[in-house]
């Protein structure tokens, strides 16, 4: 047993700080800090950025041009990059679907999408969900009909996140009616310029369009599009979820969240006193801060397991449910911080640069808390998560 | 970041589970809970032989461990156990007195203590302090060149067995005040030592211990006259550590029987594991053992460093909170069974939740842990 890093590993938390430090502009940590949307280009700019330092797709091997980083200095740079408010890594791409096209991709489809999804020529969006087909993820109902050299795309998909950006979606169809649920799934790429497409945004309830629903009529795929095998596809979205988990404790979000809500409780006032010394207040951010104490380790614990080559099962379910209630609990108990204050619909300080109307750290809490109640729901759903606990470990 | 127990460690882990599931079974158990001792001489003797007791001492004490991750590899497997031997009295809390503070002939203790020939006792706590360490109305008076010590001290586990009290008193300042607490050595049947004793409710023996114009020679005490609070602290932190090792080793036990049963237990044509509404608790109460297994981890990697006590103020908050929710699902997802006495369950669940009335429960680490932060 032994709770430190190691010298290198230390060397390396240095090396990134001082890669951000250098690196990560002012104004866009200023944006992430205040959940100001940073648009297309703002994440591509950064995408760049850490593009040209060899950092962008850090999860990815070697041979196809990625860092190769292990579990730890994975989470070492996930934490560094959320206590520097780094805006977030756009995953479509880089973390879902790269690792399927590594694994399961043509040398044709390797080389040809790969480079693109790290030059930033190509902005890839999710098409799992349907509006029939949520935790029940494999009654998708979207169809594929093979015509000579192409499929031809019928159906919806929903909860696209960010893909009025994107050019290109990565879809589960179903090429097999007649097949078991599982087995007749195919895993299909679509050029979103393809005719037939229709994007249409849906507004979440803090006012972002954040997600969106996109149609497809009739439209034509060329079969060299499809990964993989026809009908394996619920292999490949196996794989895709349960292959990119290290960060789905998002402990260094919470970390950065519980700083900052103490800050807020030390400028905040109750009864004339600072917010913080209030007891009821203390208490509950204390619990949190312990909980979240617990959990850094247990996502450590679970980390280094994967380092030493053991691959996070059950573990991963754990940490996406607890690390998302300890997330929304923060982000509650930031929303009651700021007061009154949480009450205005910033919307401005959400989208734009105009003056706050309260302090400037209270616009946005009150959306994000509401923002974050997906946490709990999306990526199979805490209690999917649950069900999986329970199945897994009473199996044996 | 290393998360495995050294190669020693996990031998003594090995050791310690395979004896004590041979010898320590819910009936030898429930014999020991019934006898007039509270606990068995030859558990004790055997505990002593395996090295168990050696394991939480230094090297330099007669041992070959007594670091964090020793202690917590012990009792959590005691706690798996659900033993009620006084490890925690004889082994962590005296024994680390005497070894912290002991003058040489004092220090001759170490070796029986080790052997398992001897027990102790610490005598601090008071009817009226509560969980506060720093509480101590009993009062030590130099008189002549002796020692007279008047008070009474509250819920002193393992007294009755103990060879000697490790007793608290104020030689100087209020009875709050940080400084003036000394700590004595005081042997069984020094007249003027009363011991009112009984069991506890989740097993081991207490007592209420008077002290009636007790006449000590000076060679009684033990360290320097009013330094006591901080060696009690460090004796203590330790002994909350081996507390949140027993309660995550005693939930794991909880957890077991309850996957156990649920995938045995039928009603409705089916096992009860196959209810959603059940497969979600007990989903929860896994999370929350790990959650718990890591603040242990935390609290004995910490035990020497400067962030120790607002590390185990976590740990023990987080534990006493995940013990009753592990307790009281496995009660309820079993049913009427737990509320047996005789079934194992029944004995954890209350070792568990009675592990919260020593050194602080939950509220009171909160509160301590928020004070510390602030600090």
């Amino acid at each position: 047993m032994d709770l430190n890093y190691s010298d290198e590993e230390q060397a390396f938390r240095a090396e990134v700080r001082a890669f951000l430090a250098e690196n990560l502009p002012a104004e866009v940590s200023d944006k992430v800090r205040r959940g100001i949307s940073l648009g297309k280009e703002g994440h591509e700019k950064w995408h760049a950025t850490l593009n040209a330092r060899g950092w962008l797709a850090y999860n990815w091997p070697r041979e196809f041009g990625g860092a190769e980083w292990n579990a730890v200095q994975r989470h070492i740079f996930e934490e560094e990059c959320a206590a520097a408010y780094a805006p977030r890594i756009v995953p479509f791409g880089l973390s879902m679907l790269a690792p399927v096209l590594q694994k399961f991709g043509t040398k044709e489809q390797q080389n040809h999408y790969l480079p693109r999804i790290l030059s930033g020529e190509d902005w890839w969006c999710q098409g799992y969900s349907e509006p029939g087909a949520g935790s029940d993820l494999a009654s998708l109902k979207t169809r594929a009909v093979r015509d000579g050299d192409h499929y031809v795309v019928n159906g919806q998909k929903t909860w696209t996140t960010l893909g009025q950006y994107a050019n290109w979606i990565f879809c589960l169809v179903r090429t097999d009616p007649e097949a078991k649920q599982q087995e007749g799934i195919s895993f299909l790429l679509i050029d979103m310029t393809t005719p037939g497409i229709t994007v249409r945004p849906i507004v979440l309830l803090d006012g972002t369009p954040e997600v969106n629903e996109v149609f497809f009529d009739d439209v034509r795929v060329p079969v060299e599009n499809l990964v993989g095998e026809e009908n394996k596809g619920w292999t490949y979205a196996k794989y895709l979820l349960t292959h990119e988990r290290t960060n789905i404790a998002g402990v260094g979000f919470s970390q950065a969240g519980l700083d900052a809500v103490k800050r807020i409780a030390r400028i905040e006032t109750a009864n004339g006193r600072p917010l913080i010394e209030n007891p009821h207040f203390a208490a509950r951010l204390a619990q949190i801060e312990i909980d979240l104490m617990a959990m850094a380790t247990t996502n450590m614990r679970i980390i280094s397991q994967a380092a030493s080559g053991q691959a996070p099962g059950v573990e991963s379910s754990m940490l996406k449910v607890k690390g998302t209630i300890i997330r929304q609990e923060i982000n509650d108990l930031t929303r009651r911080a700021v007061g009154p204050y949480a009450m205005p619909f910033a919307s401005e300080a959400v989208e734009g640069d105009n003056a706050p109307i309260g302090p400037d750290y209270a616009g946005p809490v009150a959306a994000h808390y509401f923002n974050n109640r997906k946490l709990s729901i999306f990526g199979g759903s805490n209690e999917i998560q649950r069900g999986i606990i329970a199945k897994v470990k009473m199996g044996g | 970041m290393d998360f495995n127990l050294t190669e020693e460690r996990q031998m003594l882990q090995d050791t310690l589970r395979r004896y004590l599931a041979d010898r320590y079974t819910t009936s030898v158990r429930n014999t020991i809970l019934d006898s007039d001792s509270g606990m068995s001489a030859e558990i004790w003797a055997g505990l002593a032989e395996l090295g168990v007791i050696g394991a939480l001492f230094s090297e330099e004490d007669g041992g070959f461990g007594g670091a964090g991750f020793d202690i917590a590899t012990v009792f959590e497997e005691l706690g798996r156990a659900g033993v009620v031997e006084p490890m925690l009295d004889s082994a962590i809390l005296g024994g680390r007195l005497i070894a912290a503070l002991g003058d040489d002939t004092q220090r001759g203790l170490l070796e029986e203590i080790i052997g398992g020939a001897a027990h102790l006792a610490l005598a601090h706590g008071e009817p009226a302090s509560r969980y506060d360490l720093t509480r101590v109305e009993t009062t030590a008076r130099v008189e002549g060149d002796g020692i007279v010590l008047n008070g009474r001290k509250a819920v002193v586990v393992n007294a009755e067995a103990a060879g000697h009290l490790i007793v608290s008193a104020r030689e100087s300042g209020g009875i709050f005040d940080l400084d003036g607490i000394s700590l004595f050595l005081v042997p069984a049947g020094t007249p003027g030592v009363t011991l009112h004793g009984y069991p506890m409710l989740a097993g081991g023996r207490a007592a209420e211990v008077t002290l009636d114009n007790v006449h000590l020679p000076q060679s009684a005490r033990l360290g320097a006259a009013g330094a006591g609070l901080a060696p009690l602290m460090d004796a203590i932190a330790a002994a909350n550590v081996a507390l949140c090792a027993e309660c995550v080793g005693a939930m794991q036990s909880a957890v077991e029987l309850t996957r156990g049963y649920l995938m045995t237990r039928k009603q409705f044509g089916r096992p009860i594991g196959t209810f959603q509404a059940l497969q979600h608790r007990f989903a929860d109460m896994l999370i929350e053992l790990e959650q718990a297994r890591s603040a242990l981890i935390n609290a004995a990697g910490h035990l020497d460093s400067a962030d120790r006590d607002r590390q185990i103020a976590a740990a023990r908050n987080l534990i006493a909170r995940v013990g009753r929710l592990v307790a009281e699902e496995a009660i309820q997802m079993h049913g009427g069974i737990a509320m047996t006495q005789e079934y194992e369950l029944a004995h954890i669940a209350k070792r568990i939740v009675m592990a919260d009335h020593r050194f602080g429960d939950a509220d009171y680490h909160l509160e301590r842990f928020i004070a510390l932060s602030a600090a």
